[in-house]
C-alpha cells in the first residue's frame, strides 16, 4: 500500500472542508476522486502533498507517517508529485529549464544528465523541438503536458492530479488523457480529482466520491458508474451526464 | 454682529492715513534715514546662529558681543537710535553672493577680498585678525610646532571661507582639506576625532580652545604674506549707504572706539605663536 | 483564413488610399510639431538674451574662464561620488534585499524580525537623509569607539547612505516578490524545493525582472544624494564647486558640476528605459500599446 489516509481532517478557521477522509492506495492503481467544486478534493490532494497541515488524523505514505513534524517536509514532497488545474509552470524559464530545474536541484544532477533526460521526456509528448519555447508561447494542452512530465521526471513514489483537464479546450482534453493512460500503463500511481467520468471509468481502478468533505461512496470504477447506491452519488452522476450530454 | 463692507474700508483708510504720518515724521530722524531698506529703520544682518565672541548668546538685540557692539556704534554715527536697529539672519553665503540683499549691512567675520568685490561692496576694516590652527589634546596633531608638521595631518575648516583657502595655500597638506558646512560642524568633527586640527580666525579660535572644546589647544597662527584677514560690513553692491558706513566705521577707529570694543569683548591674541 | 500579406501582389485601391491617408497625416503632424519647436526655442531665445539683467547672469552663471579653472576641481570631487555610489549601491541593493526577504517570512516564529524590519523601514524612509548623515557621520566617531579608529568620511557617508536607501529598495524589492503569483511558489514547493531554493530560482528572477524599472529610478536618485555626503568634510563634486563658486564669487562652478551628474545620470536613465521595454515586450502583450 502506498498511500494509506486515516481519518484526515481540515479546517480553515471555523470551516471544516475535510471531515474525517480515510483513503488507501496500492501500487500501480489509479483512485480517481469525484465530486463537486468545494466537496474538498484539491484541499485533500494538497494536504497528501504536505502542502497544507492537517487538523487532525493520519497520512502514511510507504507506512511512514509523513504527518509526524519531526519529518523531513520538502524530502517527502520530492517523493510526491503534484499537478495543478492552472499549470504552474515557471513562467520565466523555458521549459526545457522548468524540468531541469527539479532534475538539477532536487535530484542533484549534472546539467548535461538533466537535460538528456529533460529533452527525452519532452519527447514523449512530442514537444522536443519546443524545448527553448517559454510556457506562454505554448498552447494549455503543451502546458499541462510539460507540467505532468516535469513532475513525472523526479520518478515520484506517487502522481497527483488536481483537475488537471478542467482548464483545457475540449480538443485539448484527449491528449492529457492520452498521456495519464501511458503512466499507468507505465506503473506509476495515481490520485487523481477529476471531472472526466467516462475516462474515470475507463481508466481508473477505484473510484471515491466526496461531497461535503466526506466520503459519500467508494467502489470499484466499473461497478460505481454502473450501479451507484447512494442518492447523493446518483443526483450527482445525473447532473454530470446531462451536462456532458448537453455539449 | 457683522461687521459692514464700508466699516472695514473705512478702517483701513484710517490706518493708512495713520502709517503715512508716522513715516513721513521718521524722514527727520537722519540724514540717510531715506536710503535704508526700511525708512527710518538700520536693517543689519548677522549669521544664524550667530557665534561668540562675536554675538553672546546669539542675541545681537542686547549689544553684546564684539560685532553686536561695532554694529550698535556704526548705527549710532549714522544716526540711528539703538530702538532703530532692526536685525535680520542670513547665512554666510548668501550675504556675499550677487543680489539684492535683505539688510542695509551685513556683519560676519567677512574678510574683504577683491573677488567677493565683484559682487558687494564693503566698508573699511573694523578688525584685523590671523587665521589660527587649533587641535585638541587626545588629536594626533597636538605636537605639532611648525607648517612642515602639519602637512601631514588631515586640516578643515568651514567652507568657502579665508580660513578654508588659508589651509590650501599656507600649508598645503597632503591630505585634501575637509571643507564643513559650519564652524559647528568642523568643531564636531575635531572632537569626535575626524580631522586632526581645523583652521579658525584668532578670536573664534581663541574662545574655542578655551571654552568650547574639552582639551582645546592651540597650535599656532599662521603666517600671512601680507596683512592679515580684514573684516569688513558688507553692503550691496553699489548701495547708497557704502560711503556713510565707511565714514562710520573710519571715525570709530579714529576715536579709538573700535580699540576700545575689541579690549572689552575680545581676548588679548599675546601668546599665540606664529608658525614657520 | 488568416490574411497572409504576399509582397508580390498588388494591394487594393482602397488600401492604397487607406496608406496615402495615413501618411499625408503623419507628415502634416511632424512639420506642426517642427514649427512649433522651432518657434519656441527662436523665442526663449530672444527673450532670455534681452532681458535686462541677462549680463550679469550670463558672467555669474555661464562663465567660460571660470568653467575652464574649475574643472579639475570638480572632476577630482566627482571621483569621491563615484567610489561611494559605487560602493553604497552594492549595499543598499544587498541590504534592502535582505530586509525584504525577512519581512515575507511566514512561520510565525519570525514576528519579531518582522516587527523589527517593519519598524526600520519606517524609521529610515521617515528620517531625511541629511539627518541620518550627522547621526551616522558625527555621531558614530563621537562614540570614541577605540577600536574602529578614525573611520574615513566616504565610509561613514555610505552607511549612512545604505541604511537609507535600504529601507526604499526593500518595500521594492517586497513588492516584486508579493507579485509573483503564489501559484508559482506552490509548483515550486510541490516539487520538493526547499524555501531558499524557491526563493533562489523561482520568485527572485522573478521579482527582480518586475522591480528593474523602479529600482533604475531609486539608483538615479542615489546619484544625485551621493553629494550629500560632503556635509560630512570630504570634498565631492557638489563640495568642490562650492568651494570654487566662493573662491571666484561666481556660480558657473555650479553649472559646471550639474552638468557632470547629468551626464552621469543619462547613462542610467537610458538603460532604465531600455530594460522596462525590453520587459514590457517580453512579458505583457499589451503594453507598448
Amino acid at each position: 500500500m502506498i498511500l494509506n489516509v486515516k481519518g484526515l481532517e481540515k479546517s480553515f478557521d471555523d470551516k471544516a472542508v475535510l471531515k474525517g477522509i480515510d483513503l488507501e492506495l496500492y501500487r500501480g492503481q489509479i483512485v480517481a476522486l469525484i465530486g463537486s467544486s468545494g466537496s474538498g478534493k484539491s484541499t485533500l490532494l494538497r494536504a497528501i502533498n504536505l502542502l497544507e497541515e492537517i487538523s487532525d488524523g493520519q497520512i502514511f505514505l510507504n507506512d511512514e507517517d509523513i504527518t509526524d513534524p519531526r519529518v523531513d517536509q520538502d524530502q517527502i514532497r520530492r517523493q510526491i508529485g503534484l499537478v495543478f488545474q492552472a499549470y504552474n509552470l515557471f513562467a520565466h524559464l523555458s521549459i526545457e529549464e522548468n524540468i531541469t530545474l527539479a532534475l538539477r536541484h532536487v535530484k542533484g544532477m549534472k546539467a548535461a544528465e538533466a537535460k538528456a533526460k529533460a529533452l527525452a521526456l519532452l519527447d514523449r509528448i512530442g514537444l522536443a523541438d519546443k524545448g527553448d519555447s517559454y510556457p506562454d508561447k505554448l498552447s494549455g494542452g503543451q502546458q499541462q503536458r510539460t507540467a505532468i512530465m516535469r513532475a513525472v521526471a523526479l520518478e515520484p513514489t506517487l502522481l497527483l492530479l488536481d483537475e488537471v483537464t478542467s482548464a483545457l479546450d475540449p480538443e485539448l482534453v484527449g491528449e492529457v488523457l492520452e498521456l495519464i493512460r501511458d503512466l499507468k500503463a507505465g506503473g506509476t500511481s495515481i490520485l487523481m480529482a477529476t471531472h472526466e467520468l467516462s475516462f474515470a471509468r475507463d481508466v481508473a481502478d477505484w473510484v471515491v466520491f466526496l461531497d461535503g468533505g466526506v466520503i459519500i461512496e467508494e467502489g470499484p470504477a466499473k461497478e460505481f458508474f454502473s450501479n451507484p447506491q447512494q442518492p447523493r452519488t446518483i443526483e450527482f452522476l445525473q447532473r454530470l451526464r446531462r451536462r456532458a450530454g448537453d455539449q | 454682529m457683522a461687521i459692514s463692507r464700508k466699516a472695514i474700508w473705512r478702517t483701513i483708510a484710517a490706518t493708512a492715513a495713520v502709517l503715512v504720518a508716522t513715516s513721513l515724521s521718521a524722514c527727520s530722524s537722519g540724514s540717510i534715514a531715506g536710503d535704508t531698506i526700511t525708512e527710518g529703520k538700520l536693517t543689519i544682518g548677522t549669521g544664524n546662529p550667530a557665534y561668540s565672541p562675536w554675538v553672546l548668546n546669539d542675541a545681537p538685540e542686547a549689544g553684546e558681543g564684539f560685532e553686536a557692539a561695532v554694529a550698535y556704534a556704526v548705527a549710532e554715527k549714522l544716526g540711528f537710535k539703538a530702538a532703530d536697529v532692526v536685525w535680520v539672519r542670513t547665512t554666510f553665503d548668501e550675504a556675499i553672493a550677487p543680489g539684492a540683499k535683505n539688510f542695509d549691512f551685513n556683519l560676519q567675520q567677512y574678510s574683504i577680498t577683491d573677488e567677493r568685490k565683484a559682487n558687494v561692496d564693503f566698508s573699511s576694516a573694523y578688525y584685523e585678525t590671523a587665521q589660527v590652527v587649533v587641535t585638541t589634546e587626545t588629536s594626533a596633531a597636538a605636537g605639532a610646532t611648525s607648517i612642515a608638521d602639519l602637512q601631514g595631518y588631515l586640516i578643515g575648516a568651514a567652507t568657502g571661507t579665508t580660513s578654508f583657502d588659508a589651509i590650501g595655500s599656507v600649508i598645503a597638506p597632503s591630505q585634501d582639506a575637509f571643507a564643513f558646512n559650519s564652524n559647528d560642524d568642523a568643531k564636531a568633527a575635531l572632537t569626535n576625532g575626524q580631522v586632526d586640527a581645523i583652521v579658525l580666525d584668532l578670536p573664534t579660535a581663541l574662545y574655542a580652545s578655551c571654552c568650547e572644546l574639552t582639551g582645546g589647544k592651540i597650535i599656532g597662527q599662521l603666517p600671512t604674506a601680507l596683512k592679515g584677514d580684514q573684516f569688513g560690513l558688507v553692503l550691496d553692491k553699489g548701495s547708497k549707504l557704502t560711503a556713510a558706513v565707511t565714514k562710520a566705521v573710519d571715525d570709530l577707529r579714529a576715536d579709538g572706539t573700535l580699540a576700545k570694543l575689541e579690549e572689552k569683548w575680545l581676548t588679548a591674541d599675546a601668546g599665540v605663536p606664529v608658525l614657520n | 483564413m488568416p490574411n497572409t500579406k504576399s509582397p508580390t501582389i498588388k494591394p487594393s485601391q482602397i488600401e492604397l488610399d487607406r496608406r496615402a491617408f495615413r501618411h499625408s497625416r503623419k507628415q502634416r503632424s511632424t512639420l506642426v510639431a517642427l514649427i512649433s519647436t522651432i518657434a519656441f526655442a527662436v523665442i526663449g531665445y530672444f527673450s532670455l538674451t534681452n532681458a535686462p539683467g541677462w549680463d550679469r547672469v550670463q558672467q555669474s552663471f555661464f562663465n567660460y574662464d571660470t568653467a575652464v579653472a574649475a574643472l579639475p576641481h570638480v572632476l577630482d570631487g566627482l571621483l569621491l561620488n563615484l567610489r561611494v555610489l559605487f560602493f553604497s549601491a552594492i549595499g543598499v541593493l544587498v541590504f534592502g534585499l535582505a530586509l525584504a526577504l525577512l519581512r515575507t517570512l511566514r512561520s510565525p516564529i519570525f514576528t519579531p524580525i518582522r516587527l523589527f524590519v517593519r519598524g526600520y523601514v519606517d524609521l529610515f524612509r521617515g528620517l531625511p537623509l541629511i539627518i541620518v548623515l550627522y547621526l551616522v557621520g558625527f555621531g558614530i566617531p563621537g562614540l570614541r569607539l577605540e577600536f574602529l579608529g578614525r573611520i574615513p568620511a566616504e565610509v561613514l557617508g555610505t552607511v549612512a547612505l545604505v541604511l537609507t536607501y535600504s529601507a526604499y529598495v526593500a518595500e521594492v524589492f517586497r513588492a516584486g516578490i508579493e507579485a509573483v503569483h503564489p501559484s508559482q511558489r506552490l509548483a515550486a514547493r510541490s516539487l520538493g524545493l526547499t524555501y531558499s531554493q524557491t526563493m533562489r530560482l523561482v520568485v527572485l528572477p522573478q521579482a527582480l525582472r518586475k522591480v528593474a524599472p523602479p529600482l533604475m529610478n531609486d539608483f538615479v536618485s542615489l546619484q544625485k544624494d551621493v553629494g550629500l555626503i560632503s556635509v560630512l568634510g570630504a570634498v565631492d563634486a557638489v563640495r568642490g564647486a562650492q568651494i570654487e563658486v566662493a573662491h571666484f564669487a561666481n556660480f558657473t562652478p555650479y553649472v559646471v558640476a550639474g552638468l557632470l551628474f547629468v551626464l552621469l545620470a543619462i547613462p542610467t536613465v537610458r538603460l532604465a528605459d531600455y530594460v522596462t521595454n525590453r520587459l514590457a515586450k517580453r512579458e505583457q502583450a499589451g503594453a507598448l500599446l
